[in-house]
């Protein structure tokens, strides 16, 4: 149930301390993309937040009516771009369910090769930019993000040796994917993850024995077990508040079931819980890349021929939920197939949308700097949320 | 001849000029020892390594378009820059920077110092109140809670080496550490004190942890944030001449000012050097830590700096009366 008592809203003839309503936001450093709260403050406390959200909309559903299933995967890299590997793999599986395509395991290995590196990439970005939401873009925050940075970039060359984009890849396509392992590339994947692997510790160290990043992230933000379902938050948030739920292992799909790792939890559910989870996160993404890399099989890398032209994907009548773990937690992508070379209607199911309608329901009662740290801690990427 | 008064003005005219030299070149050394730490190579375009970095700064900055908010209190926002300013400047009138070199070595010189450099809160609050802005007022409301909580603290850290010495005049303070005997040496109050002075130097400074008053994350600029051009300028500069007044300060207090290696005409750049070493520990925290919240750092003020700083004060009193007195 949705507790009234937080949803505060300002009376008219208000006769306690005075208020004041402020913007954060579409333009503002913490907003991460264009977000605005506005919210209402009682000196230093925020009574009242209300999200507006709408700024990066960008008609992602309706314009996947236009394209083709050849065609859209590498534009639906662009709903979450700090992710893109995830929306292109949830895309093509719908496809591929009504299809009844079949994927090769190589195609399957190297699917889940992509994405968990490209959860670590995305979790890089969210360490830095959360502790830069702390420390601000001048201040200590602002170390650890060039440091994550740094990190993140190598896990770009890697993409970029892979599929020759850095940022948006049309990796994935119906029926596998569209580029095999370069020469040498494994040997470099593990040279770069070993590397992240050690440096993790090193950010795990800095931070944790940091009493003031303690004092910042400990006891902020709590979302409760009850009220995490109750939202229907996912990923991350919601296994930082206590439920074991990841769509690797709850349902499993492109042979995750072959590997073994381990699902963070943690029960407190406060900013530090989902540090902790996703810094988990990182250590399990890259034992499950080494996994793949050593049981790669080998085999083709698609079950279709290559492409020729656009159209040349059909796929019958019929209409299929695929859904896959992204670094923000439940991408879902529903299409409707008419036969023809392009879907009939399609719709997302953003994780960052659905992690950030919990916001006015724990921010209210913190202090305004927490507020920007609880954003953060969400982990929201607006070009996912206003798709 | 020149009339006696314009000698007068000669210290000061000096001084002011070494310390707008001192901020402009501290700012370089602050970003590239910054970018050290952050794996980075800093400014490296303008000059070999960056070195005239500062003056295209200044250049720009004065080209800039002066910016006045339409619903300012115009008064108030065009002065501000400059109540904050004198403040930060004035600081420097009773540091001697060697045996009788400098503006005025009076004998409250100590007093003087915390008097003043506490005064700028009022161009602080001026700023954020005449910008008519929101984030602005917050921030101003925060700089008050703050320079009034980390006042004492940081009044009561800096008195121990006056306990120590018997003297508020700043001379005399160096005087006595000449020879190895600085403060920071001194067996227990010596250490506590002065990291208890640098902790309450920070807060004064508005430094990270304690920056609160800036804030980029969430009040974007904070009191400055409707400022550009020469205004922002002056209060950049103010800022970072309050904090080398305040290392300076350090480096007088604790680190025994001019006395070092050397011939006697090397005091001056001992005490430059130390005044940077102060600096750099400052700006070392700064990029280290997050910021702290508001409500935890008046917490942290009154609740276990100001307890701990008085009980300090208490027993270097104790020990003093001791050591002339005897039980």
């Amino acid at each position: 149930m949705l507790d009234q008592s937080t949803v505060a809203r300002v009376e008219l003839d208000w006769a306690g301390p005075e208020r004041i309503t402020m913007n954060m936001g579409p333009q503002h450093p913490s907003s991460h993309g264009v977000f605005r709260a506005i919210v209402t403050l009682e000196g230093e406390t925020v009574v009242a937040v209300d999200a507006v959200i709408g700024y990066l909309h960008r008609c992602h559903e309706k314009l996947a009516e236009t394209l083709t299933y050849a065609q859209y995967p590498s534009i639906a890299s662009k709903t979450d771009y700090v992710a893109a590997m995830t929306s292109e793999f949830a895309y093509v599986m719908a496809a591929e369910e009504i299809g009844k395509v079949e994927v090769p395991k190589r195609a399957q290995y190297l699917r889940v090769i992509c994405a968990e590196l490209q959860r670590v990439a995305s979790h890089l970005l969210w360490l830095g930019t959360w502790c830069m939401d702390m420390g601000g873009a001048l201040g200590g925050g602002a170390t650890i993000f060039l440091y994550c940075i740094r990190e993140r970039e190598d896990i770009l060359d890697l993409f970029e040796s892979l599929v020759g984009a850095r940022l948006l890849y049309g990796f994935y396509q119906v029926g596998g994917v569209r580029y095999d392992l370069p020469d040498g590339w494994a040997a470099q994947c593990r040279a770069t993850i070993d590397r992240i692997d050690q440096r993790i510790g090193e950010y795990e160290q800095m931070l944790e024995q940091n009493p003031f990043f303690l004092a910042r992230a400990k006891g902020v933000g709590v979302v409760s077990r009850e009220l995490a379902q109750d939202v229907g938050i996912a990923g991350p948030l919601l296994r930082g508040s206590g439920i074991p739920w990841d769509l690797r292992r709850t349902a499993p799909y492109s042979s995750y079931e072959d590997f073994d790792f381990r699902i963070p939890v943690e029960t407190d559910g406060d900013c530090f819980a989902r540090y902790r989870v996703r810094m988990v996160e990182f250590r399990e993404a890259i034992k499950i890349v080494r996994q793949a890399l050593d049981k790669l099989p080998a085999g083709p890398i698609s079950s279709r021929p290559a492409l020729k032209s656009v159209a040349q994907i059909r796929i019958q009548k019929g209409e299929s939920y695929a859904r896959v773990e992204g670094p923000r937690g439940e991408v879902g992508c529903y299409l409707i197939a008419d036969g023809s070379a392009k879907p009939y209607r399609m719709k997302w199911r953003g994780a960052s949308f659905s992690n950030l309608s919990i916001l006015p329901h724990i921010i209210p009662g913190h202090k305004v700097a927490d507020v920007v740290a609880i954003m953060g801690s969400v982990d929201p990427v607006f070009g996912e949320v206003d798709r | 001849m020149i009339p006696a008064w314009l000698t007068l003005l000669i210290g000061p005219f000096v001084v002011l000029n070494v310390v707008i030299g001192l901020v402009t070149y501290i700012t370089l050394l602050e970003r590239k020892f910054a970018a050290r730490m952050q794996s980075r190579i800093g400014p490296y375009r303008v000059g070999p390594h960056g070195l005239l970095q500062p003056i295209a700064d200044a250049l720009k900055l004065m080209m800039k378009e002066d910016i006045v908010p339409h619903a300012a209190d115009r008064g108030i926002y065009n002065l501000a820059p400059i109540v904050f300013l004198i403040p930060c400047m004035l600081i420097f009138a009773t540091i001697p920077f060697a045996p009788g070199l400098g503006v005025a070595d009076v004998n409250i010189g100590i007093l003087f110092f915390l008097a003043v450099s506490s005064m700028e809160i009022v161009g602080l609050f001026m700023a954020g109140w005449g910008s008519n802005n929101k984030y602005a007022l917050l921030s101003a409301m925060r700089a008050v809670n703050q320079i009034i909580s980390y006042d004492l603290p940081f009044i009561f850290s800096a008195l121990v080496p006056v306990l120590l010495t018997g003297s508020l005049k700043l001379g005399d303070i160096a005087a006595v550490q000449q020879g190895g005997f600085w403060f920071i040496f001194y067996p227990v109050i010596g250490q506590l004190a002065f990291i208890m002075f640098v902790v309450s130097t920070l807060a004064a400074e508005n430094r990270v942890p304690f920056d609160i008053l800036e804030a980029e994350s969430e009040l974007v600029a904070g009191f400055r944030v409707e400022y550009s051009g020469m205004k922002f300028a002056l209060i950049q500069l103010g800022e970072y001449a309050h904090m080398i007044g305040s290392s300076f300060l350090g480096a007088l207090l604790f680190l025994g000012a001019w006395s070092g290696p050397g011939p006697e005409y090397l005091g001056p750049v001992w005490f430059l050097l130390k005044m940077v070493f102060m600096f750099l520990l400052v700006t070392w925290i700064r990029w280290s830590f997050v910021r702290i919240r508001v409500d935890q750092i008046l917490a942290l003020s009154w609740k276990a700096l100001l307890p701990a700083t008085l009980a300090l004060l208490i027993a270097t009193a104790t020990v003093v009366v001791w050591r002339t007195n005897g039980f």
